[in-house]
């Protein structure tokens, strides 16, 4: 075994590909950042991420793999331990990865670097390939170390020993809070993305049959063939989606024209439905269909991007940035571009992922780096490619599209007048020119990003496949990819807060914990349907624009949970002796609370009405007092909505903060008792055992794992 | 031709175990070698209580 302090020399080869990395990721970066006043290249985007990654992972995370973590590869992994086949399993590292992946990246690195496009391309670029490779991958990787550590240990118990039992508490009500928060703004997104539109409604509903059908499928007629079934899924899928334009010009289009509040409660009673029905039936075989789209979508996007090689439209840096005025959400660029793109660069939810399954599925410790950090840069690069898909619209188009219906107006004409007021131009033919090349009855407040980030894919897909022609069904393709997996994160993410509530609540009468007991069951789905239910109604309902007022939330709900995460990490190398490598997660910590924090306190204390709620609150119920109606609501009722809304926002933005600060704060009594007596530590980590079984640690084996392999006499496939 | 043939089967493998579907056979082989006088479950009884489990152990899906 190579010790850790042992120093390899580079070779000259090795030494010259590297050189020849850096050198290409400079160019890239130089052009990406410097270039003004004309266009630049999308694909200097994509080299500028690629090339950074590869030296952050060669670099970087194996450092911290090494040197910080003091990874072991004759230490048995609870895979190899505690072997059971039914959770622990010790299961190849590249067929891991595709789980860990396809577990962490949903619609979040769809959607937020979309809204952040507001800012124009360069803050968002920055931010995602440097907030992956100093937070993001180093979150995902060090927790998914700790959990291996400790028999794969969950972030709230990891919270509890390592912290104490209020900042383990803490933490698991700040999940609960956090994952309600979470699926309502998905939610939100589905329902902007389908409000009206019969051709994208007809399609994510034929995926219920569909998704019943396989199920069936695969429990009575062909047991455990899944990849058959999935390709038969995948095929009626696609029938679907283009049956869906034909559906739009029958008779049939009124009856898939659902309002917005139609969706909600569609969603909500599907979302009920999916959290009491056996997985069978309906969440397994959607999320094969879900993760076979994803995959082969974003290989696609990116396959398409190098071909078509687009222009970005966009500014560097849009006015918005300094302003704080931008029209998708309020704020200005510091803090708000780093609490829109959670996913992608920094996401909290991750640590949940890292501390579930997988570190009890891993084979040997020195995979973690390949699945946690090598994972998440994967995620980092699918939010480059939403990033680009944004950037290359129009402006004009890009904010007729995701400013709130209340600035807009209903009408082309009122759209395109308020484009200009924001400095951009598109004119009323060229807004229902683009609706009509994709075949929707408008463009116009299409707010969520999953519009906009369709109308950005089926402009690269149809630059080469299939042109003009294919351009609507491109959009629609698009739109059904998105919503597929944002429901498949609702319906399972519904199914997990059930699980929660029923462990929690089975302290306190220990009838509703028993997973069995059917009216346990239903009433628990009920609340945590019913609780983001309410927000995605909230915001659907909301006069100033769902997303404008609730994505905020939700990023900052996310970041709170990565500085949990990172406090736990944090925890737990000062309390090992490791203080001098402390900074690794420290830094991002302190980066992330900041960011965090300081966003949470403009969302409650800011005296702008568009950005702190308390005052938004107080500016409208002053209004309401006297009688008058302050736009863009329309009515008295509006206002009293909006009231309401930014009351609960605003106490759920501080409420969010107190119990971060709060684990934050024991986490730090905590790590000073540790420095000043370490004699008193207790080690929480379960004792070394030898391990028996061997595997490269990365995708392809290296030259010295090659000999050990033969050595070992051992050969994989 | 040989190397296209590589890539699917390695391709095929993958999406085998990616989605499990070798499970069964391993089950089987392990059971031959550990457990020979033990009854073996059909394929249809494997699967089955293999979905079942997850109706326990829901599998989070992250944004």
């Amino acid at each position: 075994m190579s010790s850790p302090t042992a120093v390899r020399r580079f070779k000259p080869r090795e030494a010259l590909v590297w050189t020849a990395v850096a050198l290409l990721g400079a160019v890239a970066w130089g052009i990406v950042a410097l270039v003004r006043g004309e266009q630049i290249n999308a694909v200097w985007l994509l080299f500028a991420a690629l090339c950074s990654y590869a030296i952050a992972y060669r670099f970087y995370a194996r450092f911290i793999a090494r040197r910080v973590l003091g990874i072991d590869n004759d230490r048995a992994t609870p895979a190899e331990r505690l072997e059971n086949s039914i959770d622990f399993h010790k299961t190849d590292r590249r067929v891991l990865f595709g789980h860990h992946f396809a577990a962490i990246a949903g619609a979040g690195p769809l959607v937020g670097p979309v809204l952040a496009a507001q800012m124009g391309y360069l803050p968002g670029t920055i931010w995602i390939i440097v907030g992956v490779i100093f937070a993001g991958a180093v979150q995902d990787m060090v927790i998914l170390f700790f959990s291996v550590r400790r028999d794969g240990k969950s972030l709230g118990q990891m919270a509890r020993e390592e912290i104490g039992p209020f900042g383990g508490a803490a933490a698991l009500a700040a999940v609960l809070l956090i994952m309600i928060i979470l699926l309502a703004v998905l939610a939100l997104v589905v329902v902007n993305a389908l409000a009206e539109s019969p051709w994208g409604t007809f399609s994510i509903a034929m995926t219920i049959p569909i998704a019943f059908f396989m199920g069936f499928y695969l429990r009575v007629i062909r047991p455990g063939r899944v990849i058959e079934t999935t390709v038969i899924g995948v095929t009626l899928l696609v029938i679907a989606i283009a049956a869906g334009g034909w559906v739009q010009d029958s008779g049939l289009a009124d009856t898939f024209t659902l309002s917005p509040e139609t969706l909600v409660v569609c969603l909500i009673l599907y979302g009920f439905l999916a959290s009491v029905l056996p997985v069978w039936m309906l969440l397994a075989p959607r999320d094969y269909l879900s993760t076979f789209m994803k995959v082969g979508t974003i290989g696609l996007l990116a396959v398409g991007i190098l071909i078509t090689r687009p222009e970005v439209q966009a500014s560097a840096v849009s006015p918005f940035a300094s302003n704080g005025q931008g029209p998708v959400f309020a704020g200005s660029l510091f803090p708000f571009v780093f609490i829109t793109i959670a996913c992608g660069a920094l996401s909290g939810f991750h640590a949940l992922i890292s501390s579930g399954t997988t570190p009890k599925m891993i084979q040997k410790e020195a995979q973690v780096r390949f699945i946690g950090y090598g994972a998440m840069l994967t995620e980092s690069f699918v939010a480059i490619m939403a990033l680009i898909a944004a950037v290359i619209l129009e402006p004009g188009l890009y904010f007729a599209m995701n400013s709130p219906a209340g600035l807009l107006g209903d009408t082309v004409q009122s759209a395109s007048e308020a484009v200009a007021n924001l400095g951009f131009t598109i004119t009323p033919e060229q807004l229902s020119a683009a609706a009509a090349a994709v075949e929707e009855e408008t463009l116009v407040a299409r707010t969520g990003g999953a519009p906009t980030l369709a109308v950005g894919m089926s402009e690269i897909f149809s630059g080469f496949l299939g042109g003009d022609a294919l351009r609507a069904f491109w959009y629609h393709f698009a739109i059904m990819f998105e919503a597929l997996f944002i429901l498949t994160t609702v319906d399972a993410g519904t199914r997990v807060g059930r699980f929660m509530l029923q462990d929690t609540l089975g302290n306190v009468w220990k009838p509703i914990g028993r997973t069995s007991w059917k009216p346990g069951v239903y009433a628990t789905s009920a609340i945590i349907v019913g609780a983001w239910g309410y927000f995605l109604w909230a915001g659907v309902t909301d006069p100033l624009g769902g997303i404008y007022q609730l994505f905020p939330l939700f990023g900052i709900a996310n970041q709170l949970l990565a500085a949990i995460a990172l406090t736990v990490a944090t925890t737990i190398l000062i309390k090992s002796g490791r203080l001098k490598w402390a900074w690794v997660t420290a830094v991002p910590l302190a980066w992330d609370a900041t960011v965090t924090l300081t966003a949470s306190w403009q969302k409650v204390f800011s005296g702008d009405p568009r950005l702190g709620f308390f005052t938004q609150r107080a500016t409208y119920q002053e209004a309401l007092a006297e009688g008058q109606v302050l736009p863009p609501a329309k009515d008295l009722a509006d206002m009293q909505q909006v009231v309401t809304n930014s009351t609960v926002d605003g106490i759920l933005a501080a409420v969010f903060a107190l119990l971060v600060v709060a684990v934050i704060a024991d986490a730090a009594r905590t790590c000073i008792r540790a420095i000043r007596r370490p004699d008193e530590v207790t080690i929480t980590e379960t004792p070394a055992e030898p391990s028996q079984v061997w595997a490269p640690a990365g995708l392809f084996p290296t030259v010295e794992e090659r000999e050990e392999m033969t050595l070992a006499g051992r050969g994989g496939p | 031709m040989s190397s296209v043939r590589v890539a699917a089967s390695k391709l095929l493998w993958y999406l085998k175990e990616f989605t499990g579907e070798n499970d069964y056979a391993r089950y089987a082989e392990h059971q031959r070698i550990h457990h020979h006088d033990a009854p073996l479950l059909s394929r249809r009884q494997f699967e089955r209580r293999r979905m079942d489990r997850l109706d326990e152990t829901p599998r989070q899906r992250c944004c």
